[in-house]
Order: C-alpha cells, then structure tokens, then sequence
C-alpha cells in the first residue's frame, strides 16, 4: 500500500517529505505521471549516447550504462551495477521544451472580402497547446538552467520587449503578466542528485549542484553505495506530495539522509573541472587579452556550444511562404528558429557583422554567459553542466579559457 | 517582377506566369531533375512559373528574357564563357543550383592538380581532337553576376521551393550560411563525430540539407559547401589528432567543392591522380 510521509511526520531535516523506495518503482512513478496525461521525457539510451527522450517506462532508462566525457570526445560504457542514473547529463538538456528549434509566433493569411480594405490581411496567434510534460531525472545543473532560460525568456518591466515606444513612451509597460514559457508549460519536474559527474563536469563551483536546489517538485537520489539499490524521494510541492504518495516505501530516517548527502559529498569532490568565480570578471577586463585571437583561430563557429548550453535562447525569425499546404501563398507564418551568436547574420547590421572575426564572436559569447549575464539577469548565464565543453569538436574547453583570459600574462597566442 | 515579352511569339496570351529558364554547364543534371522532383508541389509551380527553357522537361523552348535563370554546372568550354554571358544577358534574376555552378564541381579537381589537360584527353578518348575544354573548371560567378547561389549535390528540393516562393512573395529566401551542426542540434541528433569515430565535415559546411547525412549516423561530407567563416584548418588540426591520414583528409576535402574557398586553400595534399587507391 502506498506510504505516504507528510510534513508533519517527516523524520528528514526541514519540512519536505521523504520516503525510501526501491529502484522498482521508478516504473510506478512513470505511470502516474502518465495517467495524469503527461508526456514523460527522460533519459534513455539512443544512437550510442544517453538522450533525453520520450519514456513510456522505466525499462527505458539507461539501466547500467553511463557516460565518459572529455573535451570534444563522448562515449557510452557499461557499469558494473544496475544504476538508471549513473550518468553525468544526456546530450542536451531541456531547452527545446521552453525554446523550441522552431516555433510558429503568427500566421498572416490574405483577406478576400470581408476585411477591411486597408488591411486585406488577417493576423493571427499561432495555435499553441502545449503538451502537459513531465520532465525525469532533471540534473541539478539542467534544474538550475530551466530557472535561468526561462527568466530570458520572460518579459520583463521595461525590457525592449515590453516597452511602449513612439506615442506610448512614459505608459507603464506590461509587466510579468504571462510569466515565462516554464509557467505556461507547468512541467512536473522529477530532479535526481548527481553520482556520477563527468569530467567536463563543474556545477560545484558554479553553485547549482550536484543535488537539486529548487524548482522541482521530486527530487530522487539514487542510493547505490553498496546497500540496497533504493530511491530517496523528497517531494517539495503539493503535486510532488501527491505522486510521492502513490509509491510504495517507507519514511526515510536520518541514516538514509545520511547515505544521499555522503554520495552528494563524493560527486561535488569527482567534478571534472571547477571554474574559479574570480575569473570570469578578470577575463572581461582583458577585452584585448591575445588568448582571444588564440581561440578564435581554433573555434570552428560551428554553433554547437550555444546549441547544447541549457541556457543559449537567441533566435531569429523567418517569414515563410510555400507553394501548397499550409503556409501557402495565401497565408504566411512567421517562425522563431533558433540562432547562435557564433553566425554572422547574428550581429549584422547594414548587412555586415558588428562581431566581424570568430574571436570577436567567442568573445561576446563567453563574456555574454559569464559575465553581463549578471547584469542582465542577476545571475551566471552558466550552470557547469561542461556540454560546451563536450561537444565542441574541436574540444574547447571554457573553463581553460577563462582561466588563461583571467592572466594577462599566460595563455599568449603562439 | 515580369520581364518584357515582347518578341517571344510562344507564349499564350494572357499567360501572366513567372517566366523560368533552368540552364546546363559541366554538370550531371541531378540539380535542375530536383525541379521535376517537387513532385507533390510541381502543378502548384507550374501555376506560377512557365517552364520557358527546360529540356530535361520539355524541347519546347523561347527566347526569353526570363524572369528567373536557374543555372546549373560549371564553366569548362570556351563556348560555355560566350553561353553564360549571354544567358546572363537574358535573365532578370540569376540563380546557380548545385556544387558545379557554385564551386567548380568535382571536375574542378583539375584545377587543384598538375595535369596536362591535353594529354589526359588524348589519353581518354579516341577522337580527342573533337574535344575542346579549358584548363580548369570555374564557378559561373567567376565568369557572370550570380544573384543567389544555391548550395548542394545535388541541391535540396526544400531550398529549392523555398526560392521560388520567395521570389513570387518578394521576400529574401530563408537559407541558412551556418553550420549542418545547427540543424543536427536542431534535430537532436547525436554527433556521429563526438559520439563517434566517423570524420565529419559537418562543423564547416554550410546548412540547408537537414542534416541528411549524421542522421543516418554517416559524417557529413561536405556536399553543400564551406558554411560562412568555415574554420577548415582547425577541423583538420582536429582529424590528424584523431589519426586520419592526409590521404584520407585529401579525399575528404576534395569532392563536389574542392575548389570552393575554405576547402581548396587546405594543408592537405593535393589530389594525386597517380596515388594508389584506399
């Protein structure tokens, strides 16, 4: 029968409720979040990699496998335990769910009669019913970068976004009134404690890991250090209380809290890579340090940091017209795809980039997400989830960069 | 924008379709078959476009002035120098469809090469004084103002319609100049070149298949050309590293665009006809 903790009860420190489940009733927990009528996307093996897909039960999960990242290099291998999280993070985060690579804005279609005849066109929100979504085995990094993604995206007082220009100067602009993409989609949000952080890894310096802070509504952390292969499951909201409710266990005790944060001891120690908060603010005094021409020489602008980074959101539009179907010559839409800062369309103006050279283009990106960010949005742009650093193929590594543009007098050109 | 008709007695009247010219050069046709391939779109095109010069279509042909020239293939006769000039001359808006027209083609490995061009065409066929070429193989904006190039071998029939539409809406065409790692990203595919062994010339070459290649798990090789700001010499640092020799980095860099900016001027080998096979 299902055990339910409420706060009241909860032996844990703080007010969340934990229960001890075994590792057999993940499978029970992807179930409810299906009978609620949601998506559920988790990670899962694919094509040589762990991605982060659509999962209809836990056999799907990547059940013993992990993952081995290096700069520009990643690979899959096989644990000798039966693990369903013993992985760093899959190949890309969430992002698509909030900032999707293409998203219809409006439509625009031809009016024939009817309209009004100095404006023979209808205008039109695009359609939008976003799947319910349950999102499982959320790093705390992928956690932390849901927060972060969805405050860039979300209209703020007097962003350029909101701000009335022309005869509404001086109006009071609309302020959060829709919130961000992450409130219209209200996933439910199952984040699991890092074990196994990798070797691109850094959230430990960067604060945000490696056990969840907040944002979810369960949090697991998988105990497998050499006791029994169970779950600990803290629920942090009302629909996480809920579903923790339907899993089979027993109220977690002290000793089990104290396995999780040995395990969280252990995987903030593994990190890979750290990044010294100092640095970030140095390297952007040093806007002519030569390191700058040295990466941009080995950068291949390819795009794919800005790409996999949970946080990149930029986009751009395109008007789209077709032949049949819809959009038609009749009726027009106009798509937000993503975009990167690393292209040259990015910056142009009068049809020619501001950022003309790849070291001008890494340097805006590299001060954009560790440095203004702060300015902009009152927080690092960068949650150390290290895929910049793996999937660059050329393996350019940021925190190697930032610690080199931090001294002035090391990492010289060659 | 309908260019003046006066003079071409085959049309009909009445008839206020956008005039089409698609051209042939030193090229396999596999660009302008991509028109007859718009199979589900073709009798929605050919509402709006007349087919005033295609012989892979139709022998029915006009004089022009066109309204759009879709030209295909590369610059290799003395003969080819006087025709696209004189197409040039005909058509209001000049589009190049494919590697040959934008890049030379594979038959541009010439140009990368000491070969006798005399020679070899003794050497290849038995009447070679019926033969005549020129010593290299160019681009038609070598030759001719291009207005738009568009990328592939062959062409993407999605790019394709995508320029025609925009031509009748009077807008800019949407073709991406970044990366075939943006639609892979895009896509959510996993790198074949990261998460795999497989040389991937993705990262410099420009976008506009939909990743067709990575997506069936092969490296993408390069059919679309150098992307804007292609860093090839960082990407080939990156392949000798991984153990791919310059043999394999000369056949991988030197196909349909070998002699396309940001390919032809890498440090690999140059193509040797006489070097033994792989």
């Amino acid at each position: 029968m299902p055990s339910t903790s409420s706060p009241g009860d909860d032996p844990a420190p703080g007010d969340r409720a934990s229960t001890i489940v075994p590792a057999s009733e993940l499978d029970r927990l992807i179930q409810v979040l299906r009978r609620q009528g949601r998506t559920v996307i988790g990670p899962t093996l694919g094509d040589g990699a762990i991605v982060n897909d659509i999962v209809e039960s836990a056999d799907e999960l990547p059940w013993g496998w992990t993952d081995e990242q290096a700069p520009g290099r990643y690979r899959v291998g096989r644990l000798p335990t039966s693990e369903a999280f013993g992985f760093a993070n899959p190949t890309q985060s969430f992002k698509r769910h909030l900032h999707p690579p293409r998203t219809v804005l409006f439509a625009a279609s031809r009016d024939h009669g009817g309209g009004s005849a100095e404006v023979p066109v209808t205008i039109a929100a695009a359609e939008s019913a976003p799947p319910a979504l349950a999102l499982v085995g959320v790093r705390s990094c992928d956690l932390a970068a849901l927060a972060r993604l969805d405050a860039a995206l979300t209209p703020r007082t007097g962003s350029r976004a909101t701000r009335s220009w022309g005869d509404g100067a001086g109006a009071t602009p609309t302020a959060n009134v829709d919130g961000g993409p992450l409130r219209a989609l209200e996933p439910f949000v199952v984040a699991v404690s890092c074990s196994r952080p990798g070797q691109t890894c850094f959230c430990a310096s960067m604060g945000t890991g490696p056990t969840p802070g907040t944002g979810y509504d369960l949090a697991l952390t998988e105990l497998v250090d050499g006791g029994p292969h169970e779950f600990l499951v803290e629920a942090a909201t009302d629909a996480g209380r809920a579903v923790a409710a339907e899993l089979l266990g027993r109220p977690a005790g002290a000793v089990d809290h104290g396995r999780a944060a040995a395990m969280a001891d252990r995987a903030a120690a593994a990190m890979g890579r750290r990044l010294d908060p100092d640095d970030p603010p140095a390297a952007g005094r040093h806007l002519d340090h030569p390191r700058w021409r040295d990466v941009g020489d080995r950068c291949l602008a390819c795009a794919n940091c800005t790409l996999v980074c949970p946080t990149c959101f930029c986009g751009a539009t395109e008007d789209v017209t077709g032949f049949d179907g819809e959009p038609d010559l009749e009726r027009t839409e106009r798509h937000l795809v993503w975009d990167s800062c690393f292209g040259s369309s990015f910056s142009a103006l009068n049809g020619n980039p501001v950022r003309a050279s790849t070291a001008d283009r890494y340097r805006h990106w590299l001060l954009h997400k560790l440095v203004t960010w702060h300015d902009q949005f009152g927080t690092s742009g960068c949650v150390g989830c290290g895929r910049c650093i793996t999937w660059c193929p050329v393996g350019i590594d940021l925190t190697e960069e930032v610690a080199a543009l931090a001294r002035p007098t090391t990492g010289v050109a060659s | 924008m309908t260019a003046d008709r006066s003079g071409d007695g085959e049309v009909p009247a009445g008839d206020d379709r956008v005039s089409l010219a698609v051209w042939k050069f030193a090229s396999c046709d596999g660009c302008q078959l991509t028109l007859l391939d718009c199979e589900d779109e073709l009798l929605a095109v050919a509402d709006r476009f007349r087919f005033a010069h295609f012989l892979e279509a139709s022998s029915a042909v006009d004089d022009g002035p066109f309204d759009v020239s879709l030209v295909e293939g590369s610059i290799t006769t003395a003969d080819d120098v006087s025709r696209i000039h004189d197409i040039r001359e005909r058509s209001a808006v000049l589009v190049t469809i494919g590697a040959c027209a934008n890049a030379g083609g594979v038959q541009a490995l010439r140009n990368l090469a000491d070969v006798d061009v005399d020679e070899l065409r003794s050497i290849v066929y038995p009447s070679p004084e019926l033969i005549s070429t020129l010593a290299s193989s160019t681009p038609i904006a070598d030759h001719v103002e291009v207005d738009l190039e568009l990328p592939g071998c062959p062409i993407d029939r999605n790019q394709l319609l995508e320029v025609l539409a925009a031509f009748l809406a009077g807008r800019a065409p949407n073709l991406p100049t970044t990366s075939v790692c943006v639609e892979c990203k895009a896509r959510d595919l996993v790198c074949v070149a990261v998460a795999g062994a497989e040389p991937c010339l993705g990262p410099v070459t420009r976008s506009g298949c939909g990743a067709l290649c990575p997506s069936v798990g092969r490296g993408c090789y390069g059919c679309f050309g150098p992307a804007e700001a292609a860093n090839t010499s960082s990407l080939v640092e990156r392949l000798r590293g991984d153990g791919v020799d310059d043999g394999r980095l000369t056949r991988l860099l030197h196909t349909f665009n070998a002699w396309a900016p940001g390919f032809r001027d890498q440090p690999v080998a140059v193509a040797d006809p006489t070097r033994s096979g792989r």
